[in-house]
């Protein structure tokens, strides 16, 4: 199917400051923003697209001197894909703290003229919604036909409907969670060490001293990307298949699997910041909406107004459909409109960006049940 | 979806459709394509959700507009509280639960009241069938005994028999035969059993 094309980010600055969750605040802060279709007149047509850890605004098609770099949910977003956007205007949105143009720790803080580094706030999925949501206010998007996001994005898109419950029609939820497990947690501390403790992370102003943590980066991908691939998949991919043939006996690459996940840690280290890592895990391991109702997620989402569309996959065992299905015993409870898929996929939590007829169709389903509601308003 | 459109369509729940109130919360286990929701939901203003294990039913769900949760039955209703559902709906899938008496008890336990359908293994030509030396193949039982989804083979009277065990009152008994009820003899000359329960007092 044909991709939406070439695609030019915007950038949206804003000069009211932003109160967050810690109470710190974010002065004079930009949002960079892409977006794909057409906003229809009454504005109803709107899809706000939430990106997980490692992913930004650039949700589909390319850029006009980077053809090979394809948004990273461009099998799900564009002409005649799932979120269709001959029907829908879609918008994606680098959060703050991330380091795909949005301001983030490599960016000048105001208050000192350099580098915000590890000075820069710790923002929470909470913050990144409220400054989504001062986003729509400046598009004059008063309500979203759909908020939708997968993993750390469904998690946003969870958070719109407790905090933004008039502003969203739908709630699409995607290999998601809604907190994470000591486990969880578990592996973003190690990630966060590796970090933490490279010689070159110089507390985190690395800018400085123009060097990168690029070993604590590199194993902090390793970590994560282990957590994304399901166990079957792996041994499917790489089982025991060695580089060489040979064991080497040595320390080097003697399985394919470590060379794969060097290669991994590699391209990471090159393109993503280590502030930025720490930041992103954080708002994952702060997540946790039941929180304020003594861990009782019922009353936490007592007061939405969405329908939701729930999707897990079988071998994710990051965000497993237990988790899911904790999401949706919680709307149950409050009789929300809610559907909740479970799909068979081998490819673990990574299976909510690929490839898979029975996702794709569930979700292409839906979208187009949301586009006749329009349509049947409109006349 | 209005009830002549439903009844072309599936004419088995007509009858069904007439227990169930208007503005009620329904479950319905085992829902298929959703169609019964659907009509409840855009004729009888009913909410609710349908539980669904097969993916092509649960996108056919998606299309209609109907709630689905997809997940095994055999696993139980554990997802919802007790007393969630005015009604619990379970047509035509019953004999297919290898828990079939957990599952009922479940049901008994999410509903206030439950609607059960499921096909009369003592209809007659299914008799006849056994007395001839075969196991039965029929419109209601269309499998062979090797490849049938149908592992719990229950007549009228053996149902009524585990109701009352979970604790479910038979409010009414129904035999249909192609959509039609069956009045004289139903145990024999009924091919789909079809009650209405509820929960027995404590």
């Amino acid at each position: 199917m044909p991709s939406i094309g070439i695609v030019t980010p915007q950038a949206y600055r804003f000069s009211e400051p932003l109160a967050l969750q810690s109470g710190a605040s974010i002065a004079d802060y930009t949002l960079m923003v892409e977006t794909y279709g057409t906003l229809n007149a009454d504005k109803s047509n709107a899809v706000l697209v939430c990106h997980a850890l490692n992913a930004s605004h650039h949700v589909a098609g390319v850029y006009a001197e980077q053809p090979k770099n394809i948004g990273w949910w461009d099998n799900m977003v564009g002409p005649g894909k799932p979120l269709n956007t001959d029907e829908f205007f879609v918008i994606g949105v680098n959060n703050l703290g991330s380091c795909f143009g949005s301001t983030g720790p490599m960016h000048i803080n105001p208050a000192t003229g350099k580098p915000y580094g590890a000075d820069f706030p710790v923002v929470t999925v909470e913050d990144w919604v409220r400054a989504q949501a001062l986003l729509a206010d400046v598009m004059g998007i008063a309500q979203f036909a759909a908020v939708m996001g997968g993993s750390l994005g469904g998690m946003q898109a969870l958070a719109w409907s407790i905090m933004f419950p008039e502003r969203l029609r739908h709630c699409v939820v995607i290999a998601s969670t809604p907190k994470l497990s000591a486990q969880n947690i578990a592996f973003n501390d190690v990630a966060r060490q590796a970090i933490l403790t490279d010689p070159d992370f110089h507390g985190g102003d690395f800018y400085a001293h123009k060097v990168v943590p690029r070993n604590g980066l590199r194993v902090a991908r390793m970590v994560g990307h282990i957590t994304y691939l399901s166990n079957d998949d792996m041994a499917e991919k790489f089982g025991r298949e060695l580089r060489n043939g040979e064991y080497q006996f040595g320390f080097g690459v003697d399985f394919e699997i470590e060379s794969y996940l060097r290669y991994q840690g590699d391209k990471f280290a090159d393109y993503f910041d280590a502030n930025t890592y720490l930041l992103i895990t954080k708002a994952l391991d702060y997540f946790d909406p039941a929180r304020a109702f003594a861990g009782d997620l019922s009353k936490a989402l007592a007061n939405t107004k969405a329908h939701f569309l729930v999707v897990s996959f079988g071998t994710d065992w990051r965000f497993a459909p237990e988790r899911s299905r904790e999401i949706v015993q919680a709307l149950v409870d409050n009789k929300r409109t809610v559907s909740y898929a479970e799909i068979d996929a081998p490819h673990g939590h990574d299976a909510f960006l690929l490839e898979d007829a029975r996702y794709l169709n569930l979700v292409a389903a839906y979208y187009s049940r949301i586009a006749n509601e329009l349509a049947k308003e409109v006349a | 979806m209005n009830f002549s459109e439903l009844s072309q369509l599936r004419p088995d729940l007509d009858f069904i459709a007439h227990w169930i109130k208007t503005g009620t919360h329904v479950l319905d286990v085992g829902c298929g394509d959703g169609i019964m929701l659907d009509y409840l939901q855009s004729d009888k203003q009913c909410t609710g959700y349908g539980v669904e294990i097969a993916d092509d039913k649960v996108l056919a769900c998606a299309k209609r507009g109907v709630n689905v949760i997809q997940q095994d039955m055999e696993n139980g209703l554990g997802i919802f509280a007790d007393n969630a559902f005015d009604t619990v709906l379970c047509l035509s899938s019953l004999q297919m639960m290898k828990h079939v008496e957990p599952l009922l008890r479940d049901i008994a336990r999410v509903g206030k009241e439950a609607i059960v359908s499921f096909p009369n293994f003592g209809y007659w030509p299914h008799r006849t069938a056994l007395l001839r030396g075969k196991m039965p193949v029929s419109k209601a039982l269309p499998y062979e005994w090797y490849d049938t989804p149908n592992v719990r083979c229950a007549t009228i009277a053996d149902f009524a028999d585990l109701a009352d065990d979970v604790g479910l009152e038979v409010m009414e008994c129904m035999a249909l035969h192609e959509g039609k009820a069956i009045k004289w003899l139903p145990n024999l000359r009924g091919s789909l059993a079809l009650f209405r329960l509820r929960k027995k007092p404590k």
